[in-house]
């Protein structure tokens, strides 16, 4: 287990360098970072200067081996645009994020898996093709969309919940959390559900096909035969053995989550990583583009390598190999 | 007689408890967003409007815009010329900085230093000045390179620092981009003279300022105790703000949601001219134009050309399609709230496609060409579609034209010096940083690439060696009618020969709540010391 950890970790560093590699060759086309970074009256000897001083008049390769050089030692660099060290400035956003994406998370499991178990054993229900339609909705219409219609209906109409930001915030040790006061809770609501929708519904078809398939299977017929109530053998039984796929999934989309806040965020204003990024974008602020997308391959990197970790413990018929095999 | 103390010190707390109690019911909160964030606390670390204006509500300068837009006293209290080459500034007694310490002749001179500094992007404001030198505590000279009238109009944004806070936090030099430890406690911190003092700070994300109970002006007509920023970069999350009321201004509310505010209850669009004038320019240096189907040739160099480009434009059409009936089409490249402006100049060419068709015939492009036009898209107020309406009108003419609208960054990356100027066709917007016509001049009417360094956004090189002449006297020309006569004689060689298309003064366009009152300035900043809070 440990070598397989350990060997997991080795290629992310690949993975990583890849990533970086691949950013850095496109960053040449995202425009020119000086003309943000100055004023309209500063001349072309100062802009020149600047160029020079940031390294930006280097070879394409030049660059590139500073940047991996700085990350290997842990430095990501300054912001342009913040003027800040880049790892500062995540290590800011990051709790927004991380909150938002986890809450968004815990939602669409805790929503998507009984709507999923329910579709599939009340196939027929009015309730069924209810979930299922609305499902069809937040599989289809696009976040971006689906977060200003909330916007309008609970901010705008009814006025009930703050339409962007993320209210006040507590501070613990460096850890920023909006979950201790009740203008953050407030405020995490809209974006959240904006953020679980999509994954929600995902969780939902997909526990509903998987169910199907298992309560076919002969060894569920053989619980109830046994005479076992039905909520043991729909939820334990077959639910349990629905959760591969689901796990996968899952954790899949979290990493995507946590990636593709980015526009959650900005329709929310939420001041999280995404947001952080799709500005450095619209400033051209290489520094903090870079540190972010090696990051997000990062975590891309741990939540697989959990994932293949609790697929372990899930399905005892993988855990022979591992243990040797007794 | 201890008795009597004693009830008078319960007196006192109890009346100053009652003055505490009466001070939170007046504590009035004033939100409001902007699309982008003041990139930073630091008076010389970014020459940009909102960081500026922003920074003008914590620092001050010797000089201040009032309401009006008149120069009024700040942290001077009078000046005068007292030599061609010197001003003498006498400062206001008795101010102090958010930490308690004196404001002196001292610190002047420091903030002069500083924008020397390697991180400093005021050098253009440096360049103003030869020398400054301490008379007494409070009287300073500032001696200039060559005779400045207009230097009190140029320091508006020429924010002093305190020395000793500069020295004990080791923020002695301007913020760099590049990074380091010098400057840095100056990027998140900030200690001016201003009516508010920060509280917090969070780049990127939100700014809480209070308000100094020490400051100076008491006759200050805010009457806000907190005023809490945020950026808001989305278009619709910041109309959204607005209107459910978690916000009491944001700007720039795009000119085709007028409407919505309008019927919205508690709030209102605010309109009015921005100082920005927005135009065309073509490539009129290159011998070949880039991205165009003549070869061995530049159609721009003759003027019948430019001018048939000139006359094919509807501005009319433009101000009620594209910007809602909400610009002041424009003959020159300043706005009326420019000095040096002169409304004699200010008519444009008549729109008038048979004579525009007839000035090509005449030119030889009779059957038009292509040429590649660029355009910001995200920088101006519906660049893009300016563009585009513009591309149809000259469509009339013959001329095919080949849109490139992109961002902002792609785009001045594309057409700035930094990248050789490349382009043949252009849009572009300028608001003079010192509300004076020398500044429009000098950047974008001069010839580019000689010896005096100016015309650097001149961008399509368009030359009259004689207005280089013209710029260098109106800079040192102390007597304004002179002064005067010399802009209007560049007004019309430029006009004569179609530098540029000017186009119009694009709208400032805010939307605000009922419930406060504010000024709008003609340079889209906002002051707080004009924000009234009402119940």
């Amino acid at each position: 287990m440990l070598t397989f950890i350990a060997k997991r970790l080795v290629q992310s560093v690949l993975v990583m360098l890849t990533v970086a590699l691949i950013a850095f060759s496109l960053f040449r086309y995202v425009g020119d970072p000086i003309n943000n970074m100055v004023g309209q009256d500063t001349t072309l000897e100062q802009r020149e200067e600047l160029k020079e001083r940031l390294g930006l008049n280097d070879s394409f390769i030049v660059q590139f081996g500073r940047f991996a050089k700085n990350v290997a030692q842990g430095e990501f660099g300054f912001s342009y645009q913040h003027r800040r060290p880049v790892s500062e400035l995540i290590a800011e956003r990051l709790p927004a994020t991380l909150e938002l994406s986890l809450v968004s998370a815990i939602l669409a499991l805790l929503i998507g898996v009984p709507m999923g178990v329910y579709t599939a054993i009340r196939r027929n229900s009015f309730l069924s093709h209810s979930f299922m339609t609305l499902s069809l909705v937040g599989i289809s219409l696009p976040t971006f969309l689906i977060g200003i219609l909330l916007i309008l209906l609970f901010g705008v109409i009814l006025r009930w919940l703050p339409t962007f930001g993320r209210g006040d915030v507590v501070q613990l040790g460096w850890w920023s959390t909006g979950l201790l006061t009740a203008s953050g809770l407030k405020s995490l609501i809209m974006p959240a559900i904006t953020l679980a929708l999509f994954q929600m519904t995902l969780i939902m078809r997909l526990v509903r096909s998987e169910m199907l398939e298992v309560l076919r299977t002969d060894f569920v017929k053989f619980a109830r035969a046994r005479g076992l109530q039905e909520r043991y053998v729909n939820f334990v039984v077959a639910l349990k053995n629905t959760m591969v796929p689901v796990i996968t999934i899952t954790g899949l989309q979290l990493g995507s989550i946590i990636a593709f806040a980015i526009i959650t965020e900005s329709v929310f204003q939420w001041p999280g990583m995404g947001l952080l990024f799709i500005q450095a974008v619209g400033n051209v602020d290489i520094p903090i583009m870079a540190a972010y997308l090696v990051l997000i391959a990062f975590v891309f990197v741990v939540i697989n390598l959990v994932v293949d970790i609790l697929y372990v413990v899930v399905d005892p018929r993988l855990r022979v190999d591992s243990a040797g095999g007794h | 007689m201890a008795k009597v103390t004693n009830t008078l010190k319960a007196l006192l707390v109890g009346g100053s408890m009652l003055a505490a109690a009466a001070s939170a019911a007046n504590a009035e909160t004033f939100r409001w967003a902007f699309q982008g964030d003041a990139q930073t606390l630091d008076p010389h670390g970014l020459f940009e409007t909102l960081t500026l204006g922003f920074q003008g509500n914590i620092y001050e300068g010797l000089v201040k815009r009032d309401d009006k837009m008149e120069i009024v006293g700040a942290l001077a209290e009078s000046w005068e010329n007292i030599e061609p080459t010197v001003w003498r500034f006498k400062l206001r007694q008795g101010v102090k900085f958010h930490n308690g310490n004196d404001f002196k002749a001292d610190d002047v001179v420091f903030s002069v230093n500083r924008l020397n500094t390697e991180g400093s992007d005021m050098k253009v404001v440096a360049a103003l000045i030869k020398e400054a030198k301490v008379v007494d505590d409070y009287t300073v000279d500032i001696i200039t390179p060559s005779p400045n009238p207009i230097l009190p109009n140029q320091f508006e944004i020429f924010y002093i620092m305190d020395k000793q806070w500069a020295e004990e936090n080791k923020a002695t030099e301007a913020t760099n981009v590049k990074g380091g430890d010098e400057g840095n406690h100056a990027n998140l911190n900030a200690n001016g003279t201003g009516p508010f003092i920060v509280k917090e700070r969070q780049s990127g994300v939100k700014t809480v300022l209070v308000r100094n109970p020490d400051y100076w002006n008491k006759d200050m007509k805010s009457n806000i105790t907190e005023g809490i920023f945020t950026p808001i970069a989305q278009d619709a999350t910041r109309v959204a703000a607005l209107i459910s009321g978690n916000i009491d201004l944001a700007y720039p509310m795009p000119v085709q949601d007028w409407k919505r505010l309008e019927a919205a209850e508690g709030v209102k669009p605010l309109t009015g001219p921005e100082a920005r004038t927005i135009f065309l320019g073509f490539d009129q240096l290159r011998d070949e134009l880039v991205g165009s189907n003549v070869k061995g040739k530049n159609p721009f160099k003759d003027v019948r050309v430019r001018k048939a480009f000139y006359q094919a434009i509807d501005i009319e059409g433009i101000k009620a399609k594209v910007m809602r009936g909400a610009s002041n089409p424009a003959g020159l490249l300043v706005a009326p709230q420019i000095n040096g402006y002169n409304a004699a100049y200010n008519d444009r060419l008549p729109y008038d496609v048979d004579a525009a068709k007839k000035l090509m015939e005449e030119a030889g492009y009779g059957d038009g060409f292509e040429v590649t036009m660029d355009c910001p898209n995200d920088r101006y107020v519906n660049d893009e579609q300016i563009c585009q309406a513009a591309a149809s009108m000259l469509a009339k003419i013959n001329v095919k034209v080949n849109l490139l609208a992109q961002t902002k960054s792609k785009y001045f990356g594309k057409v700035l010096a930094q990248n050789g100027y490349d382009t043949s066709f252009f849009l572009l917007g300028w608001t003079p940083s010192t509300f004076d016509s020398h500044n429009v001049i000098s950047s974008l009417i001069a010839c580019r690439g000689g010896e005096d360094k100016i015309g650097a956004f001149n961008l399509g090189g368009y030359c009259n060696p004689k207005i280089n002449e013209l710029t260098a006297m109106i800079q040192s020309e102390t007597d304004q009618a002179k002064r005067q006569s010399m802009i209007d004689e560049v007004w019309k060689i430029h006009a004569d020969e179609v530098g540029h298309i000017p186009l119009h003064q694009q709208p400032l366009s805010w939307g605000v709540s009922d419930k406060v009152d504010v000024v709008q300035r003609p340079d889209n900043q906002l002051d707080l010391r004009y924000v009234v809070v009402n119940k």
